[in-house]
């Protein structure tokens, strides 16, 4: 039976994680995220999952590695300079082959930065912060529910690709309240059923054959055929796994582009526009990578101005761009540091913008 | 009378010499021929000698080393 | 014909990597033995990180995973998570435990986590080709310390035994050496204890391997076994640091 409930953005995460079949969540606090391995630790015992605090982030993310290649489905989460510190982590799990499912509610930067939203990972989730080749399918839901949704199927989807999924939420997702519906609790796969039903998995060579999990290849013709399987990889995920949603675009003259939580704020702009006599329409990537460069085919031709709309000084515009290809300005309009607009302030600055091309 | 048999395999010696260095029997010469890698390996020169105290496998870093007990009738 | 030493299943029969006299292949060898000896190659996953022996998977015939360095102790960790019934190991040298993995190994021994760390301690970093470790010894050379580790420069050289020793967590802890046979039989019992340790469930285990590095000391094979002898055990004395009362 689905519950319908009231719940805090960081708590249903944890919920979405475990009921998706995480048995395993290795974290350590940062703010705006710490309810997470805290709700985690009370209520993941309960239904026969480990919890495990770690020294720091680069302990949890190799613990992650660990339980991964054991053929453990592994929930980890943390917040912008805590994603830092797992970079390392991410670009081996990648190397490797292991699935794992990895939250980052970002929070204001650079280095320490401040403790309320920001949207500035963007190029460091879809471009990759760690070292080498790879990529992390990254996912930015704008509500809990859709937070909830991406969830429990980014185990699944991990799991398909033996690749590390990210869902990329930010502060004020983590610690809003909002009504959402619980899916079922999947069951959680046991250290026996590992040796069957994933043969490639650590766990012990009595099962028949021997595993290795394994980053290093010295000679470079075997880390080039490698790196050219994972690719293959990454090319079945850029055919599958790009969504997005897009609203109002014909006759539009502006076209927003924001995901996650700004993106609701465009919403409410499109609205204070329409009350003006300007039409517009909005642009939400939910796939940050693979990045949907062909919803921007619909752009119309009434369409004067696409406008980037981001917690950060500017970083997926250059997504933007490549997909606009110079068929309309592209602009910018932002905040960082955890400033948030209003959607006043978003739309007069889009009326000046729009006025400015006249 | 050889009352053990040790044997190295040639190829898989890298002659470190740890061998010789810890047998109490000086029984381990070092070949004058090179194997494939270059390598000039260990060699059992003075099996008469050997008490079996399995000194060099037990050293050995190369697993090159087995060490059998004689037993009546056997032939070297 | 009787077979009086044979070797082990557990070492897969290709030759290894290492310098010719690096005793990484006797502690390998120990390792293995004891596991086949325990019945336990099919049910044991070893944890292989950064150092001259990222490439042990290769010879050890056991599932394996390599990790990134220092981190062993956080992927075994994770691994026993998953797998609680198995046997668990790691394999470290001296920078990847005691330099960028120190806080990984000393959270795994405060948490008394139930596996093994078998800890390689040559002194030096072998595989980035001789620098100094936190086990260099004051007066040694090597690569970035040219003129030989000072106290002033670097500070004295770590002692990971004592240390992990005060962790309650931390059951078993003891020193071993590789420098000579008597040596050697004595390292193994210490890797039988570590494991009937973890077998019993009693917490976290390490025994330390006083080994060579013949390359980077700059030394012949059986110089670096006087080297030990004469240098490394004064500094670096064998023996139990910790012992359950169970074992």
């Amino acid at each position: 039976m689905s519950e319908k409930v009231l719940m805090k953005g960081n708590e249903a995460f944890a919920e979405a994680a475990m009921r998706g079949g995480c048995a395993f969540y290795f974290g350590y606090p940062i703010t705006p995220q710490s309810e997470i391995p805290e709700y985690i630790s009370r209520e993941l015992p309960k239904r026969g999952g480990k919890f495990l605090q770690a020294e720091s982030e680069l302990g949890a993310v190799n613990m992650a590695y660990g339980a991964g290649a054991s053929g453990g489905v592994v929930f980890i989460s943390s917040s912008s300079p805590g994603i830092s510190l797992m970079q390392e982590g991410m670009s081996f799990l990648c190397s490797a082959e292991v699935p794992a499912v990895i939250l980052n509610v970002s929070r204001g930067g650079p280095g320490v930065g401040g403790i309320q939203p920001g949207q500035a990972d963007y190029y460091q989730v879809t471009r990759g912060g760690g070292n080498g080749d790879y990529h992390i399918p990254v996912f930015a839901p704008a509500r809990i529910q859709e937070a909830v949704d991406l969830l429990y199927e980014a185990p699944a989807i991990a799991e398909k690709y033996r690749n590390p999924v990210m869902v990329l939420a930010d502060g004020m997702l983590g610690q809003m309240m909002e009504p959402i519906i619980l899916p079922e609790q999947k069951p959680f796969i046991t250290s026996e059923e590992i040796a069957v039903k994933k043969p490639w998995a650590i766990s012990g060579s009595a099962k028949g054959h021997r595993s290795v999990v394994k980053s290093l290849r010295m000679q470079p013709e075997v880390l080039e055929a490698h790196v050219n399987h994972l690719f293959e990889g990454y090319a079945k995920m850029e055919q599958e796994l790009v969504r997005w949603k897009s609203e109002g675009l014909e006759d539009a003259e502006i076209v927003f582009v924001a995901f996650g939580t700004l993106a609701r704020l465009c919403n409410e702009t499109i609205e204070l526009l329409a009350e003006k006599g300007i039409k517009a329409g909005i642009i939400r990537p939910v796939s940050l990578w693979p990045f949907p460069y062909k919803a921007f085919d619909a752009i119309g031709p009434k369409t004067k101005v696409v406008i980037s709309a981001e917690l950060s000084m500017g970083q997926m515009i250059t997504d933007v761009k490549l997909a606009v290809n110079g068929k309309v300005p592209v602009k910018l309009i932002n905040r960082t540091g955890g400033s948030v607009p209003t959607s006043i302030e978003v739309r007069d600055k889009a009326m000046a913008i729009l006025e400015a091309l006249k | 009378m050889a009352k053990f048999l040790v044997t190295v395999k040639r190829d898989k010696c890298k002659g470190c010499e740890l061998c010789r260095s810890v047998c109490p029997k000086n029984v381990i010469d070092m070949s004058a021929h090179p194997n494939a890698k270059g390598y000039c390996p260990a060699e059992p020169a003075r099996l008469d000698d050997c008490v079996g105290c399995t000194s060099c496998a037990l050293i050995c870093p190369d697993a090159a080393i087995e060490i059998f007990a004689l037993e009546e009738g056997d032939k070297i | 014909m009787k077979p009086v030493f044979t070797v082990t299943k557990g070492l897969i029969p290709v030759d290894t990597s290492y310098c010719p006299g690096c005793t990484h292949g006797v502690a390998h060898r120990l390792i293995m033995e004891v596991l086949e000896e325990r019945g336990q190659l099919g049910n044991t996953i070893g944890v292989a990180p950064i150092g001259c022996s990222i490439v042990a998977h290769e010879f050890m015939n056991v599932d394996m995973c390599e990790s990134a360095h220092g981190r062993a102790p956080a992927v075994a960790s994770g691994i026993r998570r998953v797998h609680p019934n198995k046997v668990v190991f790691t394999y470290q040298g001296d920078g990847d435990l005691a330099s960028i993995g120190m806080c990984e190994i000393i959270h795994a021994a405060a948490r008394g986590e139930k596996f093994s760390t078998f800890f390689i301690n040559n002194g030096i970093y072998g595989m980035t080709g001789g620098q100094m470790a936190p086990t260099t010894l004051i007066g040694q050379k090597a690569t970035t310390a040219q003129e030989g580790r000072t106290k002033e420069q670097a500070g004295m050289p770590i002692k990971v035994c004592e240390l992990l020793a005060q962790l309650d967590g931390a059951v078993y802890i003891e020193r071993v050496a590789l420098d000579t046979p008597a040596h050697i039989r004595a390292a193994k019992k210490a890797v039988q204890r570590a494991f009937d340790v973890q077998e019993k469930g009693l917490g976290f285990s390490l025994v330390e391997f006083i080994s060579t590095c013949p390359t980077n000391w700059g030394l012949t094979p059986p110089e670096s076994l006087k080297w030990i002898k004469e240098k490394v055990i004064p500094y670096y004395p064998l023996g139990v640091y910790k012992n359950p009362e169970e074992v």
